[in-house]
């Protein structure tokens, strides 16, 4: 790892160098009155005061929907076209939170549990990241209550720490993140010596993990799914909008003798998500959903992964209709 | 607030209701509340911000049960639940409707004809959002609102967060889950969602009262309330319906008369 010092034309240089090399290039971009990650070509499309976009960068590494292969029958014989790990673009990802870098980690856990899955790892493969530390959080966020903080560099091939004369630290922190600085290496000066911890918001920890921990290990039969969960409208805003979240569904777009199998996002939230086909649900009610996902992301994850299934982002709470916090929600029960 | 606290924790502590939901303080605005001991009324609001509709709830059995229950009720929910009437999805001797009225005063209803009677005071009007963004699509042609229409279904991951807001989304099946055979593609994409959007409006005309819930939901923020409006104003006048005022000879499109005046229909 090495620290450099950026200054503010050199980080619109090297920007466009990034976008000349062809690479796609992501970025936040202020439309329709939200801010979202979108393909940019210029800096000045870059949405400037935002404290989240509203969606993750999830699906640059895990579509919303994505091809598995697609097949066609022809004279009796059975034409198989797998996905291609070749045919994903290599891809960076600029000005990304630390929250959002950081969901990688967990996303990357779930999808290699036991089969490495191809499609997510091709993606990741080329996809280099290029975040951003945070100057400003608003009452959602809580990173630092989940292993994280404005300046965590998990995930991140480069983090960038704005500095007030508009140029920035730069930590190049990966092959990949080198890989990048190379592709405009003059704009890169010795690192001033600045302390990135003097640019990053004070976000204090609103609870501890191994208290939230333990008080889960006991809480599965617990009331308080049922009171937490009573207002849920049991739609998957809060697992869409996740950067963790990697529930999906197998679909099948059959044309007569061909047709593609499709893996697209789905949520433990919807009701028919653990429905069997005998009729039987076991989960039946939407606490029992509810309670799965708090206790998938801050109780099994910990303990087969060894990963914290939520990043402190805040995006669920700020997407829900009827304001499930799950920061309100972990608090109270970690005070049980 | 004091006479609906009280109103409210009389009912849950004589026992004429065991449930009642309204609003509270919520993180960012008021939230549903769901009573179940006079104690918690404590916690019960009603003003001009308490938008969301709560009669999404009433028809979930899981919450309400077999037992008597309040909801309280804005203009909004109240036009929701004059329509769940009309649909037969409520019994009058269950359901205890309260709003606070314009004077502060409660009011307390307990038949379809008493809810009619008081919403028919407020003409539905457009707010300063709608008749912007309605506006602007008025103004466009079939093509350009196609294309706009396609630009904001394209932002859609389906997480159906439209239909969960929405009272008059309470079918324990959707069309969009049909697998045998499957209507509508599921997965999002930008048709696949038009598909969605479009069977979701086709199945709320004529049903629509326009609360906005299923807009103020979308994640994504895509106007999708804007359509089953729109499509409740046109439609109104051509049936002889007032927006807004769900009225007992049942819906616009699922009603026959041997007396229609289209002769096609007879």
């Amino acid at each position: 790892m090495e620290t450099k010092y950026i200054g503010k034309d050199g980080i619109e240089k090297w920007f466009n160098a990034i976008v000349a090399s062809g690479k796609r290039v992501f970025a936040p971009v202020n439309a329709r009155g939200q801010v979202d990650f979108k393909p940019v070509k210029k800096l000045s499309e870059v949405a400037g005061d935002y404290i989240q976009t509203t969606q993750s960068i999830k699906a640059s590494v895990y579509p919303k929907a994505e091809v598995l292969f697609s097949y066609e029958k022809v004279n009796g014989k059975v034409n198989l076209t797998d996905f291609d790990p070749e045919s994903v673009p290599e891809t960076v990802l600029w000005k990304v939170h630390p929250c959002d870098a950081a969901g990688f980690k967990p996303l990357s856990a779930i999808f290699n549990w036991d089969t490495a899955d191809k499609l997510h790892n091709a993606h990741l493969i080329k996809t280099s990241v290029i975040s951003f530390s945070c100057a400003a959080a608003d009452e959602s966020c809580f990173c630092t209550s989940v292993n994280g903080s404005p300046g965590n560099t998990s995930g991140s091939d480069i983090q960038l720490t704005m500095l007030p004369d508009g140029g920035a630290i730069a930590e190049i922190l990966s092959p990949k993140g080198e890989a990048l600085v190379a592709l405009l290496p003059s704009v890169f000066e010795a690192d001033k010596g600045e302390k990135k911890e003097k640019y990053l918001v004070d976000l204090p920890a609103r609870f501890n993990l191994e208290e939230v921990n333990a008080k889960l290990n006991k809480a599965f039969d617990s009331t308080v799914w049922k009171e937490q969960s009573e207002r849920c409208l049991g739609c998957g805003a809060c697992a869409f909008v996740c950067p963790t979240c990697a529930c999906f569904d197998i679909q099948e777009d059959a044309h007569g003798s061909k047709g593609r199998r499709i893996r697209c996002w789905d949520a433990c939230g919807f009701a028919m998500f653990t429905l069997h086909t005998s009729g039987h649900n076991p989960r039946e009610h939407q606490s029992q959903r509810w309670r799965q996902r708090i206790l998938h992301k801050f109780s099994y994850m910990p303990e087969r992964l060894s990963v914290v299934g939520c990043t402190g982002c805040g995006r669920c709470s700020r997407a829900c209709p009827v304001d499930m916090n799950i920061l309100e929600h972990i608090t109270s029960i970690a005070k049980q | 607030m004091k006479k609906l606290r009280d109103r409210a924790a009389e009912l849950l502590s004589q026992g004429v209701v065991s449930l009642v939901i309204g609003y509270e303080e919520g993180t960012k605005r008021p939230r549903p509340l769901f009573c179940r001991n006079s104690e918690s009324t404590e916690k019960l609001i009603f003003d001009s911000r308490c938008f969301h509709n709560l009669a999404v709830y009433i028809t979930k059995k899981e919450l309400v049960g077999k037992e008597h229950f309040a909801v309280t009720a804005p203009i909004s929910t109240l036009r929701s639940i004059m329509q769940l009437y009309v649909e037969n999805q409520l019994s009058e001797e269950k359901l205890l409707v309260i709003t606070v009225d314009l004077s502060g005063e409660l009011r307390e209803f307990t038949t379809f004809d008493e809810i009619a009677a008081y919403v028919a005071q407020f003409e539905l009007k457009r707010g300063e959002r709608e008749q912007e963004i309605l506006t602007k699509i008025e103004g466009m042609s079939r093509e350009e609102r196609w294309k706009f229409w396609m630009e904001e279904m394209s932002h859609c991951f389906k997480c159906y967060a439209c239909r969960s807001a929405c009272p008059l989304c309470y079918c324990s099946k959707c069309v969009v889950e049909v697998n045998r055979p499957q209507w509508i593609n599921p997965w999002p994409a930008p048709l696949a969602n038009m598909e969605w959007h479009i069977n979701r409006a086709m199945h709320m005309v004529g049903r629509c009262t326009a609360c906005g819930a299923c807009g103020d939901a979308c994640p994504v923020g895509i106007p999708i309330d804007l359509i089953t409006r729109k499509m409740m104003e046109d439609l109104a006048p051509e049936f002889g319906y007032v927006p807004g005022q769900p009225a007992k000879q049942g819906n616009a499109l699922s009603s026959w008369k041997l007396d229609d005046r289209e002769q096609f229909i007879r």
